[in-house]
């Protein structure tokens, strides 16, 4: 469950696309489980991405974001073999993270 | 508690914490244990908790959200693609994809106006990041889902209605 991020960083024509798969529940806090009783929120609030250790894109996520988030985004820069970092911090203040050449 | 939840995952050995968090709502009471044996296994980056809008994503209108986030309004353009389902069969996994060719964009958020709260998603963009963002959002029913750009200072928008036929608010 823990630190689990599937990601994925190509690089063509000078434009760096990123996918990140990230495991968390992403619990919104609306939903009850099978006994009725209510789910406590539990979410991803700040999920950074960043080229060689400097941020280029910083997602701030709520409950509607689903379980199990995937996301895409890309930016200008980067090449083969940069290092592409990703980290959270959810509502419950742990976090977690991973890196990722750029293939 | 710790003995229930091994008598429902009866082989479990070391794998035991990594199960728990799947292993359904009950688990979800020990999450702040979970996350204090998670912690610190990040890697470089520390993303900082306290520059989440936490205000912003509590509010129930798009205006109000907006005010909170942006301090401002939105005007409607057709410069912004939004990409999502007409219909979407699962509310709890809409694929919606935001993308402009507007110059020197900031932010990029995602709103589904009737979720229980507005604001949904929302990015923070540096100047190297192109403004072309995919996420998935969860809809409890059918609903407007609004995406707004923020350039060179200004606000723009363009929604898209979704209809839902399985609500997803889990």
């Amino acid at each position: 469950m823990a630190n689990q991020i599937l990601a994925r960083a190509t690089v063509s024509g000078g434009v760096t696309t990123v996918q990140a798969l990230v495991k968390h529940p992403m619990d919104s806090g609306f939903v009850k489980d099978k006994a009725g009783k209510i789910i406590p929120p539990h979410y991803i609030e700040v999920i950074e991405f960043a080229l060689n250790g400097k941020v280029v894109l910083t997602g701030f996520w709520g409950p509607a974001v689903s379980r199990n988030p995937y996301s895409k985004f890309m930016f200008k820069g980067g090449k083969s073999g940069d290092t592409i970092s990703i980290a959270w911090v959810d509502n419950l203040g742990k976090k977690a993270g991973t890196e990722v050449k750029i293939a | 508690m710790t003995s229930n939840m091994i008598a429902r995952e009866p082989a479990i050995g070391r794998r035991t914490l990594l199960k728990v968090g799947s292993a359904g709502a009950a688990a979800l009471l020990f999450a702040p244990i979970i996350a204090r044996a998670a912690s610190d296994m990040g890697g470089a980056l520390s993303p900082d908790a306290s520059i989440y809008p936490k205000k912003a994503f509590a509010q129930t209108s798009e205006s109000a959200a907006l005010k909170i986030m942006y301090g401002a309004d939105a005007t409607a353009s057709d410069k912004i693609q939004l990409d999502a389902p007409d219909i979407a069969e699962n509310g709890a996994v809409v694929p919606v994809t935001v993308s402009t060719d507007m110059p020197n964009v900031t932010s990029i958020s995602l709103l589904a106006l009737d979720n229980p709260y507005t604001m949904a998603a929302s990015y923070k963009l540096t100047a190297d990041a192109i403004p072309n963002i995919a996420s998935r959002l969860k809809l409890a029913k059918t609903t407007k889902v609004v995406a707004i750009v923020e350039a060179g200072g200004k606000l723009y928008s363009t929604s898209k209605p979704v209809k839902v036929t399985l609500g997803g608010c889990g």
